[in-house]
């Protein structure tokens, strides 16, 4: 019988009532009284020169306010980065300013150069558009390859376009460059990770206020993240300290990692109320975040798998470019390196493994943190590479994974590129896997395809991430310029009821539901009396937000902390009412009991006595009932799985149909089945997006082509088919007190290669000589490889 | 400007607007209707589908004075009384919603969907949501709130 309340029942969601009733508040829906309205004068080539910038016109139309340009930005931050890598050569990465307004140059298609405030949104486009810019256009930087030869500068302070040059682990070249040359077998693989729009429904939006009165800025923002975008603009860009600086993020619809980072629109919005003395808002339009919002993965790799002739794996050797775009977005830096080449072990025994990753600097849209991160490009390597080894050897492509399966006995396993991987068992997840998908099915599948004149393939694939975002002493050596701890206040009212004040922030993860579930085990009482704050800087404890799968394996872990204090204190006011020691005080279901006797006292009763006093050990005991973790994790979690699909393509036109697809995933233990359900599916329709449909097109002169909805191909219903998604293989995570591991990003993660896998598949049964088509797997790049 | 009159879920709201002035920002930023939202500029989102003269319409395609004297029902209107509609009440039960952004344009097109066609296979619904973008769910329990409400439907009237 499952649960019906608590850990593991399928909660339904508390916030869908206000988002069915159209009674969300999400940031666009807020207008603060008096607010002007700014609209960005942004560049229309990818690269030039600025030479003036003419406001006056414009400045003289209707209802404008102010027409700000780089000029006013003089002397105020740049955008900031908040991770620094260490080049292989024991240099910092190049850095180059990230000014708010553009100040000298333009450096992709959408960088802002002025900004018109007006009454209203209609002056401020009007009047946008009498902002004359001249631009001496320059020869955009696009390729990396050729980026690389340095004939023109991004950024010409920089004095090259190699941001850095990145290799990992140093200590493991010569032995993995000895166990390649040594091999019984070497395949090698070059792909592309194709570049991606996150492309949440919701653009994003902010609003900058100034009470001069009280000195205090707020800036409400589409934010992943408030307190992190408070400290990055307080003490980087804005200089004002954090008790003068609100930031909010309500009801945000979908971030997929594209709303964790701080960008010049909040700045701005925040620095202009404060000259203007009226709040400031602005709102993308779909056309804008195309070209503003970061981008996600753009990796060109290279990789070699080295077998011995069991077709064990000897050493893997991979070189990556990727691309930064124009500057360094927050945490760009992080992504192709300590969030890929820790990975590139997977799930598998290899000895040997070394990872170089060349970053480069384009006139593209920054590149930063997608749905996975670094991960997904790992995987797909990776994965990528075992199924071409398989076919080469002629080994059955599962058969070659399970044969280098980490064994369940080998946890905690060292992987030679620095994670300890504290739990997991690879082969019960396959094992459910070909429960599920019905792998001695797909004979008869396959003739039943051929009949209706398709090709069919399988494909299969595993992934491990590591997530629950980390360590903050060992993220810090690795070049991260920020802590990542999470935390949770308990605040027990004095009837009793919770109210829980978290750093992390729910923008579609369900954390109204699924925090207090947790607690509802833990104090015995309704979920229905306890609820969450989150998204506001004024009223919750300092937390580093919602990203890398982390809400519930560090935020839930500080949850557990602050009640597991709660509940410590709340045993000796126990005590004291049934005059007994706090050691002998048992609490379950609500009461607390002195062991061994009949006596209890109720939870309500104690709680109502923390906030009345008046029979209370208060030379002792201090009144109240609330408490505030910090919690730092030990390591990462690491759930893993293993996916497989099914694709029928079409011969005549190359059109691929994802026809079944089943995901059996180990995340541990699990809050709210149906939650993650729904996590699981939101990732791998991402995942069949990247992998059929999705792509950032650059034309040759730095224009992105597909801006608009019109031309980025976003999965549609009937692009995706019903998901078979399973998760009751479960290793408990060792090291954090809900034994959770995260769900947010395996979809997007393990699903790619498994559907090129299954069209290389597909088209090999065909009798096709192909071994890679590079994604999206478009209907024009799978016929051309069906006819050469 | 123009004086435009709309009966908005039953009730009679108006407003001056500018020529150029979308249904979809007359009804958010006038009527403060916020519950249609906007998630695009090309029409292609589906965020902002809207009833006006009981047709399923994505509210940026038309202007705000092109809707002159009509009925429109949003979001706001979808409820019972004290309850949630069927339709709100399928896509809770069955987790068809993550962020929310994308989710009043998707529960006005199921309405209309079921309007047109009261018993719909998972093809065609899957065929009548083209035009609304989800990026959270992967669209599988969408589809599996308006089968139920369907199916719940059919059962009522059979009763």
């Amino acid at each position: 019988m499952p649960k019906d309340y608590g850990i593991g029942a399928s909660s339904k969601r508390r916030e869908d009532v206000r988002f069915l009733t159209g009674s969300g508040r999400y940031t666009d829906d807020i207008n603060v009284p008096g607010q002007a309205f700014v609209s960005f004068v942004r560049s229309e080539v990818a690269h030039g020169k600025l030479n003036s910038v003419e406001t006056e016109e414009a400045s003289a139309m209707p209802g404008v306010l102010r027409v700000f340009t780089g000029a006013d930005f003089e002397g105020v931050g740049g955008l900031p980065c908040g991770w620094q890598i260490t080049d292989r050569n024991g240099e910092p990465m190049k850095e180059p300013a990230h000014p708010i307004l553009a100040q000298g140059k333009v450096r992709h298609v959408g960088d802002p150069i002025a900004a018109v405030v007006a009454e209203s949104e209609a002056q401020a486009r009007d009047a946008a558009e009498a902002v004359a810019v001249d631009v001496q256009e320059l020869p955009a930087v696009l390729d990396m390859k050729s980026a690389l030869e340095d004939e023109g500068l991004v950024h010409e302070d920089a004095g090259t376009n190699l941001c850095f040059d990145w290799g990992f682990v140093e200590d493991n070249k010569d032995a993995v460059d000895a166990a390649l040359a040594g091999a019984h077998h070497v395949t090698t693989l070059e792909l592309t990770n194709n570049r991606l729009v996150a492309n949440a429904m919701e653009p994003r939006v902010a609003i900058g206020d100034y009470d001069a009165a009280t000195d205090v800025s707020t800036l409400f923002t589409t934010s992943q993240n408030p307190h992190v975008i408070r400290l990055l603009m307080g003490a980087f860009v804005l200089s004002i300290p954090e008790h003068k600086l609100r930031v909010v993020a309500p009801d945000v619809g979908g971030g997929f990692g594209s709303k964790i980072y701080h960008y010049a629109e909040e700045a701005f919005c925040t620095f202009a109320a404060r000259q203007l003395l009226c709040p400031v808002k602005w709102t993308a339009t779909r056309s804008e975040s195309f070209v503003t919002d970061a981008h996600g993965r753009d990796h060109v790799s290279k990789i070699e798998l080295g077998l011995d002739e069991d077709g064990n794996f000897l050493a893997i050797r991979t070189a990556t470019l990727a691309n930064m775009g124009a500057y360094l977005s927050t945490f760009a830096p992080a992504v192709p390196t300590y969030l890929h080449g820790t990975l590139m072990a997977g799930n598998y025994k290899t000895p040997n493994i070394y990872v170089n990753v060349k970053a480069v600097f384009t006139n593209t849209v920054p590149v930063d943190a997608y749905r996975g991160a670094g991960r997904p490009e790992a995987t797909f390597q990776l994965e990528r590479v075992i199924d071409k080894a398989a076919r080469e050897l002629g080994i059955d492509p599962v058969e070659l994974r399970r044969k280098n399966f980490i064994d369940k006995e080998q946890f905690p396993y060292a992987t030679p590129v620095a994670l300890q991987y504290d739990t997991g068992d690879y082969a019960a997840t396959m094992d459910k896997l070909a429960e599920i998908s019905d792998f001695e099915g797909f004979e008869s599948r396959l003739e039943e395809s051929k009949r209706n004149g398709k090709l069919r393939g399988l494909g299969v694939n595993c992934y491990i991430e590591a997530c629950g975002i980390a360590p903050s002493n060992l993220v810090g050596q690795l070049g991260a310029r920020a802590g990542l701890y999470e935390s949770a206040t308990v605040r027990v009212n004095a009837t009793g009821s919770v109210t829980i004040l978290t750093g992390t922030h729910s923008h579609g993860q369900g954390h109204e539901t699924t925090f207090p579930q947790v607690l509802a085990d833990m104090f015995g009482i309704g979920e229905d009396q306890i609820n969450l704050v989150h998204g506001d800087t004024a009223n919750t404890p300092m937390g580093m937000g919602t990203y890398g799968s982390r809400s519930i394996a560090v935020g839930g872990a500080a949850l557990v902390r602050a009640a597991e204090k709660i509940i410590a204190k709340a045993k000796k006011i126990a005590a004291h009412l049934m005059e007994a020691s706090a050691d002998d005080i048992e609490f379950a279901d609500g009461q607390f009991t002195v062991a061994g006797t009949d006596k209890s006292v109720a939870w309500g009763d104690v709680c109502l006595t923390a906030y009345v006093p008046h029979n209370y050990p208060l030379e002792e005991l201090e009144p109240g009932l609330e408490e505030t973790s910090f919690y730092d994790p030990a390591n990462f979690t690491f759930p893993a799985g293993a996916y497989a699909c099914e694709v029928e393509v079409e011969p005549e036109t190359g059109k691929v149909d994802v026809v079944a697809f089943s995901a059996a995933d180990d995340f541990g233990n699990v809050i709210n089945p149906m939650i993650v359900d729904g996590q699981v599916h939101g990732g791998i329709a991402q995942g069949i997006g990247q992998a059929l449909r999705e792509h950032a097109v650059y034309d040759d002169g730095g224009q992105l082509v597909s801006g608009s909805y019109m031309e980025y191909a976003m999965p549609r219903a009937d692009d995706i088919p019903d998901l078979a998604v399973d998760h009751s293989c479960q290793t408990p995570c060792t090291h954090n007190p809900l034994g959770v591991k995260g769900c947010g990003e395996a979809g997007a993660i393990g699903s790619p290669p498994t559907v090129v896998n299954a069209v290389v598949d597909a088209l090999q049964r065909g009798g096709y000589d192909v071994d890679h088509i590079d994604m999206p797997l478009s209907p024009f790049r799978v016929w051309s490889a069906i006819n050469g | 400007m123009e004086f435009v009159e709309l009966i908005v879920n039953g009730r009679t709201l108006s407003g001056e607007v500018e020529g150029r002035k979308l249904l979809s920002e007359f009804l958010r930023e006038d009527l403060r209707c916020t519950g249609t939202h906007i998630g695009c500029d090309t029409s292609q989102c589906g965020a902002c589908v809207v009833h006006v003269g009981g047709k399923a319409v994505k509210s940026c395609t038309m202007f705000a004075w092109e809707a002159d004297g009509m009925e429109v029902v949003t979001i706001e209107g979808m409820a019972d009384e004290d309850s949630l509609g069927d339709i709100q009440q399928a896509f809770q039960d069955n987790h068809a919603l993550q962020c929310g952004f994308c989710t009043p344009g998707m529960v006005m097109s199921a309405a209309a969907l079921l309007d047109e066609n009261p018993d719909p296979s998972d093809a065609e619904i899957r065929d009548y949501l083209e035009g609304n973008l989800c990026r959270c769910t992967g669209y599988q329990n969408i589809v599996k709130a308006i089968r139920s409400v369907a199916e719940q439907r059919e059962s009522a009237a059979a009763a």
